[in-house]
């Protein structure tokens, strides 16, 4: 597990100064984004303080090698930009390594040999991992694999690569945007992002009005904050479990 | 060799949406009844507000029956089956009804003479080729008294729009008459919910709020809705939504005639040589149990029911029980709810809060409440536009042509608009014909060996027909409002695996198109019933529960009624 250790903080970095998708996608033309959104100093100098801590902690289902490109594909899929962090910043890559030792140990799999298909993909579409791509580059890569067009490469995609693509955004997705109990949307950082007001378990008449006159403060809490409900354990959901039968 | 158990008068094939029903007034009677249920007793312990558990993994957590025996389905008999990953409903004591959206409507008058109706008004040839559709036995009169009692019964909150032939235009002008008031006011409304109705009004339509098995005020001991959030796939944390597993299961336990066994996985129906079922055969713990009953009550859902009778061959009934005419199977259809359409909106809606059944419905296009003189369809709509979100599904929204779907300019986008659309699925008539039907799939088995059902089914023309006109209307109610993108989803084709199936074990007076007879008894076995949508004929453009739940208690009525000629 020594590799785990090794730090991505050059990656990170890399990434975050390459201000990811938007400029280079505006390069290859992808349709309805907008120029480079700057990201400024001080969210840059905070997520890069946060990568530290994060570059230090183990991962333990995939390895240092899968897990760096996992995050790096995270991180082109949703980056840190003035709208707030990234999906790697709240731990979402964190979020779905740990659902691979659990409720979603059926796609580990599928990350292994998505992971290397797409790597295997870079290499021999692009000349370079995905790390070493440029900036266009690497945003044309990802929606090769996101189109499917990087299916039937020699690259090793089961199936269409637009699968491996769904299954990765639909994870990043549940890591950034669901309940923190499970590792992932650091600080409710995701909540805040689309403005989501927060778990409750009751809504009054009155706390409807003010949530419709843009008076309701957000409440930041865990379903499991709650002492009343039985908590999900994250390999609750393994299949193998038996039944009545 | 099964361990034979102690006799009991009736035993109950799954204690959800109807079984749990069916239980109470067997029970009051004082007629003895076994309840098996292949679930687990869940309690509001196990109903956290958590989107992850309960719409993306598996709710809840122990392995369900279901899911190891999703059905197949191809749309004609020339395509292959396939198996979809997820089987809708759960097993568990209240069964669906724990996580169910608890719509509760009532089918129209229409929906239970479409055949005379239609024939009437247009024409015999306007009901389509292949169509296998037939008038109910009843008319819905004969069913009033029992949606009436199970509203009463479980607790549901609504507006009436029609108290014995008196119109109130605060609820559904096209509605049967009732008799009373139901029981509880209706849920509220969010300011979205009100513009939409104030759209509706403008356009000329009747908007009204819809009927839900939820509380809105104290009821028989239990809290009122609390509108958080987590009702679609979640249980209630305060016992608002009413199950049948705090409802009718457990007066039905208080009166002592009611004996639950959860974890019972019942395998075949057991028929003696005579044709009359002995009881049922099941397992428990891998240990294989026979509970003989006088009665037999198969109440789990439609695509069970139905293996459960084709599987359950004997001497008596070579190709299924009740099953001599060919019909088991038969008749089958999917209430045809795709064909969405999809708003985006320039404002918030502010809909984080509150639950699917909250919400303003337009009953103008449903089944024959318009003229269809210069139509060619049968049938319609029930347009329903509801409070429903949730931020991992908000989030994953449909970015409606504006942005990408990743990167920065889709985090713009979501962070602009995650509150601002609004997705209509519309309930639309749907018929059943000769060529759609459920059987047992040749290849596909669950992990016991035994098959799985098979769909052969698809929408027809006039499906697809009601999908586009209803679409129209939909996106008319919506552009009017303000919308300023919308999204039309496909008409639809094959049916898969559903809510909302119906069919199978069809209700009706001529034993030779129909399982049942006119109060859910077979016509081959005379001391087995059935229970659930399986036994509806039509759709009609509403929710099936409560129509099930109704029928329900009125083939539990006839059963005690009946007693010494049908079981003894």
């Amino acid at each position: 597990m020594a590799e785990d250790l090794k730090p991505r903080r050059i990656t990170r970095r890399d990434l975050l100064r390459s201000a990811g998708a938007a400029g280079a996608a505006a390069a290859v033309g992808v349709p309805g984004l907008p120029a480079a959104a700057e990201v400024s100093p001080a969210i840059a100098a905070e997520q890069t303080t946060r990568s530290d801590a994060l570059a230090r902690e183990a991962y333990e289902h995939l390895t240092a090698d899968e897990a760096e490109l996992l995050e790096a594909i995270a991180d082109h899929l949703i980056p840190a930009d003035e709208h707030g962090p990234g999906a790697v910043d709240v731990r979402a890559v964190r979020y779905i390594d740990r659902a691979l030792g659990g409720a979603l140990s059926d796609s580990l799999d599928a990350y292994r040999t998505g992971l290397a298909a797409f790597d295997r993909y870079c290499r021999s579409s692009r000349g370079e991992s995905f790390m070493e791509l440029s900036p266009t580059d690497r945003i044309s890569a990802l929606i090769d694999v996101e189109t499917g067009a990087a299916t039937g490469a020699g690259a090793g995609f089961v199936g269409s690569s637009a699968g491996f693509f769904g299954m990765v955004r639909g994870h990043v997705l549940q890591g950034t945007f669901g309940d923190p109990y499970y590792g992932g949307n650091a600080n409710f950082a995701g909540w805040d992002l689309i403005g989501y007001p927060g778990v409750r378990t009751a809504v009054t008449e009155n706390d409807q009005r003010r949530l419709e006159a843009d008076e309701l403060p957000p409440y930041r809490r865990s379903a499991y904050d709650w002492g009343e409900f039985e908590k999900a354990s994250v390999s609750a959901a393994r299949k193998g479990h038996r039944h009545g039968d | 060799m099964a361990t034979r158990l102690p006799g009991t008068d009736v035993v109950i094939v799954g204690l959800g949406a109807a079984g749990g029903v069916a239980a109470l007034p067997l029970a009051e009677a004082g007629v003895s009844v076994v309840g098996l249920e292949a679930g687990s007793r869940l309690t509001r312990k196990d109903f956290a507000p958590d989107e992850l558990r309960n719409n993306l993994r598996a709710w809840p957590f122990v392995v369900q029956k279901t899911q190891r025996e999703i059905p197949t389905a191809r749309p004609n008999r020339s395509s292959t089956a396939t198996q979809t990953a997820v089987h809708p409903m759960m097993n568990g004591v209240g069964g669906t009804t724990l996580h169910y959206w608890a719509q509760s409507w009532r089918l129209n008058p229409w929906d239970f003479k479409v055949v005379s109706e239609t024939r009437r008004r247009y024409g015999a040839s306007r009901i389509p080729e292949g169509s296998t559709v037939e008038d109910w036995p009843f008319g819905y009169e004969e069913l009033e008294p029992y949606y009436d009692r199970v509203e009463h019964e479980i607790g549901v909150s609504g507006q009436a729009g029609n108290i014995n032939g008196e119109i109130d235009r605060r609820g559904n002008p096209f509605e049967g008459p009732r008799k009373r008031e139901y029981p509880m006011e209706p849920l509220r409304w969010t300011g979205f919910i009100e513009r939409m109705a104030d759209t509706a009004q403008g356009l000329g339509w009747d908007p009204f709020p819809g009927p839900a098995a939820v509380n809105t005020r104290t009821y028989q001991d239990r809290s009122a809705c609390m509108y958080h959030g987590f009702c679609n796939r979640g249980g209630c944390h305060v016992d608002a939504k009413n199950s049948t597993a705090v409802t009718t299961i457990p007066r039905a336990e208080a009166t002592g005639n009611l004996k639950v066994v959860p974890h019972a996985h019942v395998i075949t129906i057991d028929a003696d040589r005579d044709g009359r079922v002995s009881g049922v055969t099941y397992l428990q713990g891998g240990e294989e149990f026979f509970q003989p009953a006088k009665f037999v009550l198969v109440a789990s859902y439609t695509y069970e029911n139905v293996r459960l009778l084709l599987r359950s061959a004997s001497r008596a009934y070579p190709i299924g029980l009740s099953n001599n005419h060919a019909q088991v199977g038969r008749h089958y259809l999917s209430h045809h709810q795709g064909a969405s359409v999809s708003a985006l909106f320039p404002f918030d809606l502010k809909a984080w809060y509150g639950l699917p059944a909250q919400g303003v419905a337009v009953d103008n296009w449903a089944d024959d409440n318009f003229d269809h003189t210069d139509l060619d369809f049968v049938g319609g709509g029930n347009l329903w536009v509801y409070s429903d979100r949730r931020p991992i599904g908000a989030a994953a929204m449909n970015t409606f042509g504006r942005a990408p779907t990743w990167g920065s300019a889709w985090k713009a986008f979501i962070a602009e608009n995650a509150d601002r659309s609004n997705t209509s699925y519309i309930q639309k008539t749907t018929l059943p014909y000769e060529s759609n039907y459920l059987d047992l799939d040749p290849v596909v088995t669950d992990p016991l060996g035994h098959p799985v059902i098979r769909i052969t089914a698809e929408y027809k023309e006039n499906e697809l027909t009601v999908a586009e006109f209803m679409q129209d209307k939909m996106e008319q109610w919506y552009r009017e409002a303000g919308a300023v993108e919308i999204i039309r989803s496909g008409l639809g084709r094959t049916m898969g695996v559903t809510t909302h199936a119906y069919g199978g074990t069809r209700m009706g007076d001529n034993p030779e198109t129909n399982v049942v007879n006119r109060f859910g008894i077979s016509h081959e076995v005379p001391n087995l019933a059935v229970v659930g949508a399986s036994v509806m004929g039509t759709s009609g453009a509403h929710n099936p529960t409560l129509t099930a739940q109704a029928l329900s208690w009125r083939t539990a009525e006839h059963i005690v009624d009946h007693w010494s000629s049908l079981a003894e």
